[in-house]
């Protein structure tokens, strides 16, 4: 196996007609030097609820995103359509910057276009999202409305696997008031928390996973007594049928 | 083509230059049945895998490679020594083969042994593009063997590549379908106490990382030779017979335990390097690593190769029979591995006290085993080892976390490549011999054996839940290349700080593994390093010009962990590094 260093010696020798260090050294410019850019959407929930008093809704929370490890564009989208009345409840679009922040958790900045049924809002968002110790999801957004007023809101949720492919998820967001926004139904305070336990299967992959469940909503101090005002209801239990879509 | 034209003037001057074999290569769009599904995929000469390359050591080789695909293709010779030209890496050591064009490589052949050849271009590899590489020797083999097969292994995923990569980075446990349930929390419960159990699920909540984490993309079916288990791949022997399996493992990110119930194997070459013979029972095959293996059935039944994934999610199945059609009994696949604290030894998030990452795994550094001479059956230093290992331990305790209470693995078996007390250690399904690193001697020393000129640490580091994978922290794209030079002998430190396992792959130069057996230690082309360990390899810089180095896990590669090895110098360039070199000894 001498034989072996000896030719590699001797190929080496046999170099000197190419330059070796020389410009023609290719240059990486594949996609490989390239930072991956990725694309993806979600729809954590895409459901009918189905309420004790008979309310109907469609609903979802989604969102979309392209981009690198470093940087990515975010489109969350969240809605409430009224099936009977024929009304978006709820409909809330943001456009989002995402960098990560440390290992598990990246800051988001943007806007938020609120377009239910009802006066408008603009926001500004800031916020953080990641996975916190102990495999919660978490969630956190500041938001100051283009009338100046100023809330928070928090998203958590965790899986618990019965199987690997039966999954019970528990979520629960929770909406803070800095300040009163009459027009909009939000008091000071604790404004509304809705929690959901759903109990989901993987049919397709991670793609396709239909599921039930029971969601809880509810609001709280001045919001709750606006919406009493306005003849709504302040808590509300629904069954819930959907599924969770990714691709 | 201005390429091959030097590459054929370079061939000209060859001192070693004999025959002149030409071969002819398409690369294509084919389909793939794997028995259990059918995909488009990639091929050469209209099939994947490609065909068997037959080289002879001493001869010139021209390879005409002509794409048919409508994207650049590239091809890489694994584990070749060849002019840099002839690598195959776009953008490293050459532009790549545009849709439709002919690409003519020309490299003598200095070695012998097993190999094999893939695509360096995107994903073309997971996706088919593969085959094997058959070298005979100018000499005598020193082993008989009346016949041989090439056995190539990979894990054909019924996803697209770039689909697997997109939904890791969406999702890091896309494919993982072992993770821990909530009956497997109740099993503990009644196995190892309440207390006990909530502890091990803290500490592992509290990490953010999962014990299931063994193997990134599940859901594969091995196949052998293009087959899968239904299709079951059969060589034919006569009883008697002493058979040399060829063993390559051309998957994207599967590691396989290989076995052949009711056989011995006498493992006498890794990654095309001739090894003192070792008889075991079962071995572990890297990713993009070789073994070969000679095996003397003497009974005209049926054998099946059985090649279980280390994550136990998949397995490959082949069958070695006297005639066509005869089946011997396929065994189930083994309970999965999990993760222990010891394989997360090496991780930065584990130091809540003073001690620091390399201080954690220098417990497990393989450094310490050279002092001891090692017994050529393994580690024979428990006590240093163990000692070694308790600092270790010590070292990354962290508040809340008591070790003693820890769910750990179970057997006990301990190999020096892994960290002590690590879940992936394996273990002979019969109880017996399995083969480690640790068993490797070189047949014949390659190199004269001398100090290295110095040490290079690569901490081979990543975030499993964002799905980057680096090297020191930085991944390929903010890389600056790493720069040897030539005539150096270059002592390379891995350090992983993962809690996965990195077949290491350098083009170009050989890799010689530290198993502290000095001018014995074995050459390979892939050292795969172990979560929590710190391995060492050597390297003499002995070719000139750029060459690849990385991750052969597909997707780790492709996420980060790559580096350009740029060597300078070189007789031709006037330099004296080796003089230098020589001159500094072994401090650097
Ligand atoms: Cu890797």
């Amino acid at each position: 196996m001498k034989t072996l260093t000896l030719s590699a010696f001797a190929l080496a020798l046999t170099l000197p007609s190419l330059p070796a260090l020389g410009s023609d050294m290719p240059q990486d410019d594949t996609r490989r030097k390239d930072a991956l850019t990725l694309w993806g959407v979600q729809f954590e929930e895409l459901e009918y609820r189905y309420s004790d008093d008979d309310e109907e809704l469609g609903v979802w929370n989604g969102d979309a995103f392209y981009g690198t490890d470093e940087l990515k564009f975010r489109w969350l989208t969240k809605g409430e359509y009224a099936i009977e009345e024929q009304a978006y409840e709820k409909l809330e679009n943001q456009l989002l910057l995402q960098t990560p922040v440390s290992d598990f958790f990246d800051a988001k900045a943007g806007v938020r276009f609120d377009t239910p049924e009802g006066p408008d809002r603009t926001y500004g968002v800031l916020g953080l999202t990641g996975l916190a110790p102990h495999w919660f999801e978490v969630d956190a957004s500041l938001y100051v409305s283009d009338e100046g007023d100023t809330s928070a809101e928090f998203d958590a949720e965790y899986e618990l696997l019965f199987t690997n492919h039966l999954i019970l998820s528990a979520a629960l967001d929770a909406t803070v008031a800095f300040s009163e926004d009459r027009e909009i139904g939000v008091g000071k305070g604790l404004v509304s928390t809705e929690a959901g336990l759903r109990l989901s299967y993987d049919l397709i992959d991670r793609s396709f996973s239909p599921y039930l469940g029971v969601v809880h909503e509810r609001k709280y101090g001045d919001t709750a007594d606006f919406a009493e005002a306005e003849g709504g209801g302040t808590e509300d239990w629904f069954a819930v049928i959907g599924a969770r879509v990714s691709f | 083509m201005k390429k091959a034209l030097m590459a054929g003037a370079l061939g000209f001057l060859m001192p070693a230059m004999a025959a002149a074999g030409e071969y002819n290569i398409t690369v294509d769009r084919v389909m793939i049945d794997t028995g259990d599904f059918v995909k488009e995929g990639i091929g050469y000469n209209g099939a994947s895998p490609g065909p068997v390359l037959r080289f002879k050591e001493g001869e010139t080789v021209t390879i005409n490679v002509t794409n048919n695909l409508d994207e650049p293709t590239s091809i890489h010779w694994h584990g070749l020594i060849l002019p840099f030209e002839q690598d195959g890496v776009p953008g490293i050591s050459f532009d790549g083969i545009p849709a439709g064009e002919t690409f003519t490589y020309e490299f003598p052949i200095v070695q012998s042994g097993t190999y094999w050849f893939h695509s360096h271009s995107g994903f073309q590899e997971p996706n088919g593009a593969y085959g094997a590489i058959v070298i005979e020797p100018e000499g005598r083999e020193p082993f008989r063997y009346d016949r041989e097969y090439v056995v190539q292994l990979t894990d054909k995923h019924p996803h697209d590549a770039n689909r697997v990569m997109r939904n890791l980075k969406m999702m890091p446990d896309y494919y993982n379908r072992q993770q821990q349930t909530v009956g497997d929390f109740f099993a503990d419960i009644s196995k190892h106490g309440f207390m006990t159990t909530l502890q091990d699920r803290l500490a592992w909540g509290d990490m953010r990382m999962m014990k299931a984490d063994v193997e990134d993309v599940q859901g594969f079916t091995g196949l052998i030779n293009g087959k899968g288990p239904e299709q079951n791949w059969t060589g034919l022997f006569e009883p008697g017979e002493r058979i040399r399996l060829r063993f390559i493992n051309s998957s994207a990110m599967a590691y396989f335990d290989i076995r052949i119930p009711g056989l011995e194997m006498t493992v006498v070459q890794a990654d095309g390097n001739n090894v003192q013979p070792v008889t075991v029972d079962e071995f572990r095959i890297g990713v993009a690593e070789t073994y070969d293996v000679i095996v003397r059935p003497k009974t005209a039944e049926a054998y099946t190769i059985f090649a279980e994934s280390m994550g136990r999610s998949g397995y490959a199945r082949a069958t070695l029979a006297p005639e066509k059609g005869m089946e011997g009994p396929v065994p189930g696949l083994r309970e999965a591995p999990l993760l222990t604290m010891a394989d997360m030894s090496g991780m930065h998030g584990m130091d809540h006290g003073d001690t620091t990452g390399a201080d954690a795994s220098a417990g497990m550094d393989h450094s310490d085993m050279n002092q001891g001479e090692m017994a050529p059956d393994g580690m024979k230093d428990d006590a240093v080892m163990a000692a070694d290992a308790s600092d270790s331990m010590t070292g990354m305790d962290h508040s809340g976390m008591d070790h003693g209470t820890m769910i750990m693995s179970e057997g006990g078996a301990s190999d020096p490549f892994y960290a002590e007390g690590s879940g992936l250690v394996p273990v002979a399904a019969n109880g017996g011999k399995f083969l480690s690193y640790a068993d490797l001697r070189a047949q014949k020393p390659l190199y004269e054996e001398r100090e290295p000129t110095r040490e290079i640490e690569l901490r081979l580091t990543g975030n499993m839940e964002r799905y980057t994978w680096s090297i020191n922290g930085v991944k390929y794209e903010d890389a600056e290349p790493l720069k040897l030079q030539y005539g150096e002998r270059v002592r390379f430190k891995f350090v992983n700080e993962t809690m996965m396992t990195h077949p290491m792959h350098l083009h170009g130069m050989w890799s010689i593994l530290d198993v502290g057996a000095g001018e014995w230690n074995p050459v390979k082309h892939v050292i795969s390093v172990q979560p929590g360990t710190t391995v060492y390899m050597e390297t003499e810089v002995d070719a000139p010009g750029q060459w690849a180095f990385h991750c052969h896990l597909s997707y780790h590669a492709a996420s980060g962990m790559f580096r350009k090895v740029v060597v300078e110098g070189g007789p031709d360039q006037g330099n004296t590094a080796r003089a230098e070199v020589a001159k500094d000894g072994g401090d650097a």
